[in-house]
């Protein structure tokens, strides 16, 4: 039966379908529905790992032990999984493995824009690249089927036009899992330097068997049009090539590593001028070219950065734009993404702010506290990176004679990701800075997925809960202290006397994420008598405030239909104009 | 029939991404080619929220360019005037008139334009404004003001009204049926 459903979705469904046995990854958006909709649809094995490393490992694991696997990341998550990727792609599989890799062109909610494109070419191995629902769930299947021929794991690429846009999807009929032998094979799966000699020309011979295959594969498949012009593309670019021109001649790409030399040469002589449109990188037109194949219009017209679309592609090719009834309304106010009504975050952060110290943050919410008014975060790198930088930053302010000690902020799952080995490097080499860890107990940024401080797994089951406090002390950390961030004196005063003790000293808030949990408390309100309107509270930056008047020194209101009760806004007040309702 | 472009814009948390399901199961349901698309990630936070559903013979792109739509349906004033530039010429706007502060706004950095009404005037002549929030309470909910502006432009879509009502009593659990029916119809008497 046709359904409607995001690519993530028809991922999950496909790896349902085609006798997918285990599937193991990180959230990260856009990636994070696919494992959700795995565990949803429920009968294949699946788990949240604490990092991508771990989660691809693990899938490792399960295809030497004969069942076909899935490790699910966002672009930056192949990062952290590049250590045993660059491996893999020497011993290779037994069952058939797949790595979806999510990108996010536009950078919607990254910190980066790489292209995953880069990694299959660098790794050596076969990349599949959708551009649509459809596609999504049938690359899943060729996907296993490359995998197991050849060997070798594959990458599937998606973007977040793919990732999270619905198309309609008719599923195939499903294939039974099987699980194959689990047997030794010392040279095949051992990357001593001597066996490592012998599977490097394997993966060579391979990377030919695969250019080959990519020749006849109808994942690449030519749709000829008007010779004027001929289009290379692949993935969601493909769908703003066809609203562009229609008409054009294009060459599709399913399968862009390695890329089809011959299908492309005979491609580019049958059309007038060559374009290749590709988002991010320019993988094919570096790759055409060095082919001695001319590009007539490519990276020299369309941006290294950001998405591609359908005008964009217009406007490379000469063609005129959408015309617009009307222009863009300029200086309206931003509604940039902030902590919710009620987060634990927002009294920590308040905080932080009025004490004006220097904060090394990371990947989650919490990053949000960079924004103003807050404005309390002054470098975010990746995941982890928050208490390392703020060792490197104590040890060189040690050598420079500062005095101002460092604060780390970081959340609890991206803590179990990889803030653990730099809190250990901490301890380990005597290091002094001050690390706030927020255990809301889940993984909020992408939505609220479970983490090995949740108590729960992916699906929802109860699991060992790891007790954070005990986790600290055991790295080497004597002073760890738990706090309340919804009390900002108490809040403080733990904060002052962090930074007052010399060495590394961590506290924990164990408030949960009030999303993820729905924490509802009484609500406050204000009032209107006692209010100077001195805005001292909106420096918390809480969307249910909000100016009740105008005029010179407008009041302040609290929006009962937004308030959570928090009682931070409370708390800021000097003039005890705010209570619970 | 040429492609059919819906925009539906709003706050995080007010419901887009479950209007988007209804029109896109819809278009499905009237045996269409469909595709929907949203960006989310960091938009649950109360940050803007933009979707779109495409509906048609044959859809390519999941994307609306700028100046195709040809209905946008806004589920705030502010955030109608922030993507009023994706209207076709002749396109329609519809609104619901409730305002929610952006962050800039409750923080103090900014202020919610006084005109805002009169602006969307302005930049679309035919822009209505309808009270959906009153709509929805008086379905018997207050979070069905997404039911009530998918209401509001059901007579203007190429889907048949009785396809959506029997999706949205698909969609909805228990209680919710009667509510959300009240809304769609509720949204449709105000437009």
């Amino acid at each position: 039966m046709k359904k409607i459903i995001s690519g993530n979705e028809a991922i999950a469904l496909s790896f349902e379908d085609s006798g997918g046995v285990f599937a193991s990854g990180y959230p990260g958006t856009p990636s994070t529905e696919t494992l959700e909709e795995v565990a949803r649809l429920g009968n294949v094995y699946c788990e949240w790992a604490p990092n991508e490393k771990v989660g691809l490992e693990s899938a490792i694991g399960a295809s030497l032990a004969g069942g076909r696997s899935l490790a699910t990341m966002k672009h930056v998550g192949v990062n952290v999984a590049a250590d045993a990727l660059m491996t893999l792609t020497y011993t290779g599989v037994n069952a058939g493995l797949i790595l979806m890799a999510a990108d996010d062109p536009g950078m919607h909610s990254s910190q980066n824009e790489q292209d995953s494109r880069n990694y299959a070419k660098f790794a050596k191995i076969p990349m599949l690249d959708p551009a649509d629902s459809q596609e999504a769930y049938d690359f899943v299947r060729a996907g296993f089927e490359i995998s197991e021929q050849f060997d070798t794991p594959v990458m599937l690429r998606t973007t977040t036009r793919i990732s999270h846009a619905k198309g309609i999807v008719e599923p195939k009929g499903k294939i039974e899992p099987k699980v194959g032998a689990w047997e030794k094979n010392v040279p095949k799966y051992v990357m001593l330097p001597n066996f490592g000699k012998i599977k490097h020309v394997t993966v060579e011979e391979r990377l030919l068997k695969l250019q080959e295959f990519a020749e006849t594969s109808p994942l690449n498949r030519v749709e000829m049009g008007d010779t004027d012009l001929g289009i290379v593309t692949s993935g969601i670019s493909y769908q703003h090539v066809k609203e562009a021109f229609p008409a054009a001649s294009i060459l599709k790409l399913g399968l862009v590593h390695p890329l089809p030399e011959k299908k492309i040469r005979e491609f580019a002589g049958k059309v007038k001028r060559l374009m290749v449109v590709e988002e991010m990188d320019a993988i094919f037109e570096e790759q055409i070219r060095a082919m001695g194949i001319p590009v007539h219009i490519g990276k020299d017209r369309i941006s290294l950065c950001g998405e591609v679309s359908a005008d964009i592609v217009r406007a490379a090719a000469g063609a005129p734009i959408t015309a617009a009834a009307t222009a863009p309304v300029e200086n309206l106010p931003q509604r940039p993404p902030t902590f919710c009504p009620g987060c634990a975050h927002r009294g920590l952060y308040s905080i932080l702010s009025k004490l004006k110290v220097y904060v090394s943050g990371d990947i989650g919410c919490y990053t949000l506290g960079a924004l103003p008014p807050l404005s309390a975060m002054h470098t975010c790198i990746c995941m982890g990176a928050s208490i390392s930088a703020a060792h490197g930053m104590a040890k060189v302010n040690e050598i420079a004679g500062r005095a101002e000690k460092p604060v780390a902020v970081i959340g609890d799952s991206t803590f179990f990701h990889s803030g653990i080995t730099g809190l250990l490097s901490m301890a380990y080499n005597n290091g002094s800075a001050l690390v706030i860890i927020m255990d809301n107990r889940t993984t909020g940024m992408t939505g609220g997925q479970e983490n090995p401080g949740s108590g729960q797994i992916l699906q929802g089951e109860p699991a060992k809960q790891v007790n954070m406090v005990d986790l600290v002390k055991v790295l080497g950390i004597d002073n760890v202290v738990e706090i309340n961030s919804y009390n900002l004196e108490e809040t403080e005063a733990a904060i002052r006397k962090g930074l007052e003790t010399p060495g590394p000293y961590v506290l924990v808030d164990r408030n949960p994420c009030i999303l993820r949990y729905r924490v509802k408390k009484p609500l406050y309100a204000v009032d209107q008598d006692k209010c100077t309107g001195c805005r001292a509270c909106l420096k918390a930056s809480c969307v249910a405030l909000g100016l009740t008047s105008s005029g010179e020194k407008p009041k302040v209101g609290i929006d009962p239909n937004i308030c959570n009760g928090c009682g931070v806004c409370a708390q800021l007040c000097k003039f005890d104009a705010m209570s619970e309702a | 029939m040429n492609v059919f472009n819906i925009v539906i814009a709003g706050v995080g948390g007010q419901g887009v991404l479950m209007a988007s399901k209804v029109l896109a199961e819809s278009a499905l349901a009237s045996g269409m080619d469909v595709k929907q698309n949203e960006v989310h990630g960091m938009a649950q936070r109360g940050g803007s929220v933009i979707s779109f559903v495409r509906i048609g013979d044959k859809v390519y792109s999941p994307v609306v360019m700028p100046g195709s739509a040809d209905i946008l349906i806004s589920f705030e004033p502010l955030e109608a005037l922030r993507y009023v530039h994706y209207l076709k010429p002749g396109g329609m706007l519809v609104y619901n008139k409730g305002t929610i502060n952006p962050s800039t706004v409750a923080s103090g950095l900014a202020t919610y334009p006084a005109d805002v009404e009169e602006q969307i005037s302005r930049a679309c002549g035919g822009a209505h404004g309808i009270d959906a929030l009153a709509i929805a309470q008086q379905a018997g909910n207050a979070k069905a003001v997404n039911m009530v502006m998918v209401g509001s432009v059901l007579k203007k879509l190429p889907i048949d009204a009785q396809v959506v009502e029997g999706v949205v009593s698909a969609l909805s659990k228990d209680k919710g049926v009667e509510v959300n029916l009240k809304a769609l119809r509720g949204g449709g008497a105000a437009a």
